[in-house]
């Protein structure tokens, strides 16, 4: 008779204990949950997913008025609209991967409480919906930046091609961050209100509204140690033509991501198996 | 030949914290490092009970379950009864991984599917066939799974009609159902259902059970199924386990446990009547017990509706001869409202040798299947406020159950309630 146990249920997994293989089998569910992001966040609205283009330009707009004409931050000769559009797209990305990560387990509580699937499908199809907006966002930056390219108003680079890796990095970020946050939450429900404001501070730490180097010396090493920074300038010197991009603050990004992200999975791989109890 | 079994549980345990989470965690955990950086037990473990609900709690923790072992076969259907909290639904939740336990281990041969809930993660804005497809995938099918029976689905739950409607337009039963239609058909090896055929209509649950009977039956499946519905249990289950404060105190053919679940379970809850404190009245004759007989005069605390009931009151002395007493005794249901009221004066006259027992026949107590309670009132001459001498609500307590077992749970008729003949036993035995 085979003794060959399919599932074995235990007290304790080990931290390295990762299930790749059914993480591989519940893919279907992946892409519909991702389904089901987009096709429900904007039933029964008018305007539908141009909902998905009001957002950046509005922000966009009240940038240019406050950052641009009313406090006169410089953007380094780039076209205010181009400028702050860059950097609210990859921001929005980052922070919505985050705080939608970070949810995982106080948001998904009823289903998870009823039901047995790994638990990572659900913020994976969150940074994969996420994606999705991006585009759609990105497609709104295409066609702002090559009405600024055919004034010859911007010089794009062959950096361009970095763009996937940046969204890795940008993606892997949000996912190691709200991973470990998610798995925190469920025992310490303080870190929420940390996390609400710490991602609008956060933005203010990044060059967004500002470029880098209109940061005075002694604090640009500051400024650089978040690795969305990194991101951010690689980004605009890219595209735009003007920032500052340097390979070590790259590879600088990417390790920290690696940390965070492998950090975060083992957290919330730990976390998966008790959390109901203390959710 | 050799059994093959499909889940195998060995020493199973899960601890629960009881009180607040999370009030004093951080210091906890930083106490439960320090502890473990020693190489020390874990500090906070160490005072694990029973898991008594009617007892005051010692420690901090409880054990929802305690050094469970069982097996299932597979193609087996496990009845899992009990009463709230005794650890059924943890049982089911460690099965299907929803949380992990605190020792032990379970193996399981084949995918595990649980229906712990109908309809989980089906999302109101979507479609019934999005939804089929969603709720079919948390479920643990994959794409082609779903769409080899998706028409199947459609059509065990009724809704060819809607199929691209959001559901939120649904009835809550048609929701029910659908959610239902896709578990039904998936494929696991192993299926574990907690009481989801409580909701729905009659039609509906018959049509539940055969399918779950179909599953088990001809599929070869193994099903563990939890519910208090004892009539879809016996009808659908081969073995039961019965659980008690996280222990299994019963296990083996489903009709066995059955039987010990409905006999221990009423005595269990109520408090002897001798030692209950909330009587009133003057206490010179009070009353000590309260005894149910069938018309075998075997004692019982539960019977059929229409059964002959006697009715024994002991009383904590002998009844002198002069003492005239009056007795009052009504039946109540759960929420104490009074459904049939005898008044009985001058007791002790009417028959020859009072002693400290008294006797009543109802040739056929006629409630519908409920729990009902016996109050009275005890008083010398006439019952009155001044004369009483003791007076109990809800002193005891009695089932009245169905005659047959409607798997359908059609309630029965009501009956009249007001009147129903009641007579002094003179001689009992």
């Amino acid at each position: 008779m085979s003794k060959q146990w399919d599932i074995i249920i235990q007290p304790k997994r080990s931290v390295l204990d990762i299930n790749l293989k059914q993480l591989y089998n519940y893919k279907d569910l992946l892409f519909l949950f991702v389904k089901r992001d987009v096709i429900t966040i904007y039933k029964q609205t008018i305007l539908g997913p141009i909902w998905f283009f009001v957002q950046p330009i509005l922000t966009m707009v009240i940038y240019v008025f406050v950052f641009g004409k009313i406090a006169n931050i410089s953007t380094d000769g780039i076209p205010q609209p181009l400028f702050y559009l860059s950097g609210i797209i990859i921001w929005n990305y980052f922070s919505s991967c985050f705080s939608l990560t970070a949810n995982t387990f106080t948001g998904n509580a009823g289903i998870f409480g009823k039901v047995f699937f790994p638990r990572l499908i659900v913020p994976l199809s969150q940074i994969i919906s996420n994606l999705i907006k991006f585009f759609i966002q990105f497609l709104l930056f295409l066609t702002v930046f090559f009405y600024y390219l055919s004034n010859n108003t911007v010089n794009p680079s062959y950096l361009i091609i970095l763009l996937p890796l940046l969204l890795l990095i940008i993606a892997g970020l949000g996912l190691g961050f709200g991973l470990i946050f998610s798995s925190l939450t469920t025992k310490y429900k303080d870190l929420k209100f940390l996390m609400q404001f710490g991602v609008q501070l956060l933005m203010y730490a990044t060059p967004i509204i500002y470029p880098l180097s209109t940061i005075p010396e002694k604090y640009q090493f500051w400024i650089k140690l978040n690795p969305i920074t990194h991101i951010i300038e690689t980004f605009k010197t890219a595209f735009l033509g003007s920032g500052q991009l340097s390979t070590n603050g790259l590879i600088y990004a990417c390790v920290f991501t690696l940390i965070t992200l492998t950090l975060g999975v083992l957290i919330f791989n730990k976390t998966e198996q008790k959390f109901m109890d203390t959710v | 030949m050799q059994k093959n079994i499909a889940i195998k549980v060995e020493n199973l345990s899960k601890l629960y914290r009881l009180g607040e989470v999370g009030s004093k965690t951080l210091g906890e955990d930083l106490n439960r490092f320090y502890a473990k950086l020693r190489g020390k037990e874990d500090p906070y473990s160490l005072i694990g009970q029973a898991n008594d609900r009617t007892s005051e709690a010692k420690g901090d923790f409880v054990w929802a379950l305690k050094d469970i072992n069982f097996e299932v076969e597979q193609g087996e259907v496990l009845g899992i009864i009990g009463k709230n909290g005794s650890g059924k639904s943890t049982l089911l939740k460690l099965i299907s991984q929803i949380t992990s336990p605190t020792t032990g281990r379970i193996k399981a041969k084949g995918r595990i599917a649980s229906l712990l809930e109908v309809g989980t993660g089906m999302h109101p804005e979507m479609t019934a066939r999005e939804n089929i497809f969603l709720n079919g995938a948390i479920l643990g099918m994959n794409k082609k799974e779903i769409k080899a029976k998706f028409d199947e689905i459609i059509d065990f739950a009724g809704c060819q009609l809607y199929v691209d409607t959001p559901i939120k337009r649904f009835s809550s039963g048609m929701r029910v159902r659908l959610g239902f239609a896709v578990a039904a058909f998936l494929e696991p090896e192993i299926l574990i259902v907690d009481e989801v055929l409580a909701v729905g209509d009659a039609e509906f649950q018959k049509k539940a059970i055969g399918k779950m009977k179909d599953i088990s039956s001809g599929g070869g499946r193994t099903v563990l199924f939890v519910s208090h519905n004892m009539a879809s249990v016996k009808s659908l289950c081969d073995k039961g386990l019965l659980l008690e404060e996280g222990r299994i105190t019963a296990y083996g053919e489903i009709d066995d446990v059955l039987d010990k679940y409905l006999l221990t379970t009423v005595f269990d809850e109520q408090i002897k009547i001798a030692e209950r404190t909330d009587r009133e009245g003057s206490g010179k004759l009070k009353v000590n017990d309260i005894t149910f007989f069938n018309k075998n005069k075997e004692q019982i605390d539960k019977l059929f509706i229409g059964d002959t009931l006697y009715i024994c009151f002991e009383f904590d002395r002998k009844i002198k001869e002069d003492e005239k007493i009056a007795l009052a005794f009504s039946i109540v249901d759960k929420y104490n409202k009074q459904l049939v009221l005898w008044v009985t004066d001058e007791l002790c006259q009417q028959i020859s040798n009072c002693t400290s027992k008294l006797y009543f026949k109802i040739d056929s107590f006629n409630l519908r299947a409920s729990t009902y309670y016996i109050s009275y009132q005890l008083a010398f001459d006439k019952i009155s406020k001044d004369t009483e001498s003791d007076k109990l609500q809800k002193a005891k307590q009695i089932q009245v159950i169905n005659k047959k077992n409607n798997d359908n749970g059609i309630i029965p008729r009501e009956l009249s309630l007001s009147y129903m003949p009641i007579e002094i036993i003179e001689k009992f035995e």
